[in-house]
């Protein structure tokens, strides 16, 4: 069991250090050197750079000496938490996202709350009662939560928030806390704005999570470890949610890390249209404006993030499923 | 005789599918004695397990019990019928009064849940015992039905045992609650032939202990043989032949139960020559032929009547049988 965890951790830093040459190369894509492009931003914003400046700037991150040097002080940079300068907002990388990297994994989070929290318990309930009207219905609104895209419907309730009940339901806080350090009751703001977003980011995910655990509890009921416990003389609500919930359930864990990307690529149109401080919105623009040190760091970060949900999503995986653990051992 | 323990009166289980209803069990009835085998033959597909679950009143949707009697009569208290128990007295029933063991001891199991925990599950539900006397006694189980090292198997998963064992362990937990009768369907069909023999063995002998009364459902002659005291043979959902083991083998009387005597492999027989097996298949029960489902197969068809009409059921209290052979005349 050490071993696999072991070389889980082994090939999670590899995908790391994958990450990361993607992350340099994103840097070093733009024609002409970071540098140059550094000072022509600043010219044109009016301010000028002398050259000795442009020189120890050259110094600093390596120009003119081989890509491996460049890609080295880079990464020792990266790993000491300076992620570089970002060209358009003129402030450190790190400072510009800040607590948008929370706020993004807080809001993935809040939705997969949402996601499993109404999933789970309609799968399991239109499995039971498979072909009821209830069952019908929840198949319904399922295809509808599939085919509506999330960005319209999120169109569609500022909209109706705005026009029928005089609300303005964008962005994770309410104006006077939105750059105001962290309090007790600026989190009681944040709680009041998270719901909405999170279940216009769940919608989706919810819907196809309702058909696989449809699905799969379906084909666990039929299964003869369900007669044995019935035989047993426990009662139905039981035998259920104990034996093939439980089986239809293991799936799930390992979906963990592979929701998350998902999330968070589905939220940067949300966060566009709903003004949400994630990151998703600022990789977009700092693609757009070619804002590399910026588009990097994002990348990276949501990389090494994703990598880590996949170890945990790992660690899960082989708490809940007992074949798993023994296999190895 | 004493008064059976289980008679199953005339009961009909049908699943209602798109090829229409199907009619798994049509018409069976037989009776269960205490300390006593009673041994359910018949080929794949004749209702076997149907009437198994339906006895439990565990028939799983499409299915339903659409007539009948199941008279259970319990150690203290007068005679009741199963089929008209309410719910929660129904699951009471199973574990403390009837039980059941599997035909697939590995599918049988949640992989999820270690042994112990499955067997004590049922001891803490109706025995009411506390988490470490149910342990106690799920160990004392593995111990009586021969599973080694008992109070360390107990703590380990269905998919860390080998079949055999398996199969231990699932009448481990089909006795866990003391029950008085035990169903077991093909409980050796998925082993292989010494394991077969020493579950037999183990079965054979909890019967002799603790009285048992024993279902067991194959469709092996040989077995029956060597287990039961009473026979039913089934036939596409009904009961065709039913009486003490001896006489039906030294004097079969309905022509599907000499069909499935002949085609018993035996030490005489000459080597490398086929064993008789039975004309034609069975019919799938949506498409029961008329008259007595048996004839379009039968060697001893006599007239018209098989085809048109079904043949009552005739006979002894203990030796019943359904052939226009013996008796029934229209
Ligand atoms: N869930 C179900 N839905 C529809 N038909 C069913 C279902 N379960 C059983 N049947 C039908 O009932 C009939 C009897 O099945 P059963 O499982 O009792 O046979 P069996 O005698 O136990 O056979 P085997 O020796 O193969 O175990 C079969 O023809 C089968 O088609
Ligand atoms: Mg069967």
């Amino acid at each position: 069991m050490i071993t696999f965890i072991v070389r889980r951790l082994l090939l999670g830093l590899f995908t790391v250090w994958l990450i990361s040459m993607l992350a340099f190369a994103i840097i070093q894509l733009p024609p002409g050197d970071f540098v140059d492009s550094y000072i022509a931003n600043l010219a044109a914003g009016g301010a000028s750079v002398s050259a000795d400046e442009a020189n120890a700037m050259r110094k600093l991150y390596g120009m003119g000496q081989p890509i491996y040097v460049q890609y080295g002080k880079w990464i020792v940079r990266v790993v000491a938490g300076d992620l570089g300068e970002s060209m358009e907002w003129r402030r450190p990388v790190a400072e510009v996202i800040g607590d948008r990297i929370w706020l993004t994994l807080l809001l993935s989070f809040a939705a997969l709350l949402v996601t499993w929290g109404l999933a789970l318990p309609i799968g399991i309930f239109s499995a039971v009662r498979q072909y009821s009207v209830a069952d019908y219905i929840f198949t319904l609104i399922g295809f509808i939560g599939i085919a509506v895209p999330n960005f319209l419907l999120a169109l569609i309730i500022l909209y109706a928030a705005f026009r029928y009940l005089g609300l303005s339901v964008g962005g994770l806080f309410s104006a006077e806390y939105a750059l105001a350090p962290w309090t007790w009751d600026k989190v009681k703001d944040l709680s009041w704005h998270l719901p909405l977003p999170a279940m216009i980011l769940a919608l989706s995910g919810t819907a196809q999570l309702i058909r696989i655990m449809r699905a799969n509890l379906l084909d666990e009921l039929r299964k003869p470890y369900v007669v044995t416990a019935r035989a047993k003389g426990l009662s139905e609500m039981r035998t259920i949610l104990k034996y093939p919930v439980r089986a239809a359930l293991n799936p799930f864990a390992s979906n963990i890390a592979y929701l998350f990307p998902y999330l968070v690529s589905g939220s940067i149109i949300i966060s566009i249209v709903l003004g949400l401080p994630t990151v998703g919105p600022l990789l977009v623009r700092a693609l757009i404006a070619q804002d590399v040190y910026l588009g990097g760091a994002i990348v990276l970060l949501l990389g090494v993030l994703t990598v880590i949900g996949t170890f945990i999503s790992d660690l899960v995986l082989m708490w809940v499923d007992p074949r798993l653990r023994h296999q190895m051992d | 005789m004493a008064e059976p323990i289980l008679s199953v009166r005339d009961l009909h289980t049908e699943f209602v599918a798109n090829e229409g209803i199907i009619r798994a069990v049509d018409g069976v009835s037989f009776d269960v004695f205490q300390g006593r085998t009673l041994g359910v033959v018949g080929e794949s597909g004749c209702g076997k397990s149907v009437t198994a679950r339906s006895i439990l009143g565990i028939v799983e949707r499409p299915g339903r019990v659409t007539g009948g009697q199941i008279i259970l009569r319990p150690a203290d208290g007068p005679p009741v019928d199963l089929l008209k128990l309410p719910a929660k007295a129904m699951r009471d029933i199973r574990g403390p009064e009837i039980a059941l063991v599997f035909q697939e001891p590995m599918a049988s199991f949640s992989q999820y849940y270690t042994i112990g925990n499955q067997i004590m599950e049922g001891i803490r539900l109706h025995l009411g015992l506390s988490r470490r006397a149910a342990r106690d006694r799920a160990i004392e189980l593995l111990d009586m039905v021969g599973v080694p090292q008992p109070s360390r198997r107990v703590d380990e998963y269905p998919f860390q045992l080998s079949g055999g064992l398996r199969q231990r362990v699932m009448i481990a937990m089909a006795l866990s609650c003391d029950p008085r009768v035990l169903i077991a369907d093909e409980p050796t069909t998925a082993l292989d032939v010494t394991t077969q023999a020493q579950i037999l063995d183990l079965l054979r002998d909890l019967q002799q202990k603790q009285g048992l009364a024993l279902i067991l459902i194959t469709h092996d002659m040989g077995v029956i043989a060597e287990m039961a005291h009473d026979v039913a043979v089934m036939y596409l959902g009904r009961a065709v032949e039913t009486g003490p083991v001896g006489e039906i083998f030294s004097a079969p009387r309905h022509p599907y139960t000499r069909a499935l005597l002949r085609s018993i492999p035996t030490v005489l027989a000459k080597p490398r020559t086929r064993l008789p097996t039975i004309e034609g298949s069975i019919p799938h029960p949506s498409n029961r032929p008329t008259g007595c489902a048996y004839h379009p197969r039968c060697l001893e068809i006599i007239d018209e009547r098989c085809r048109a009409q079904e043949p009552p059921e005739t006979g002894a209290a203990t030796t019943r049988i359904r052939c226009f052979l013996h008796g029934g005349a229209a």
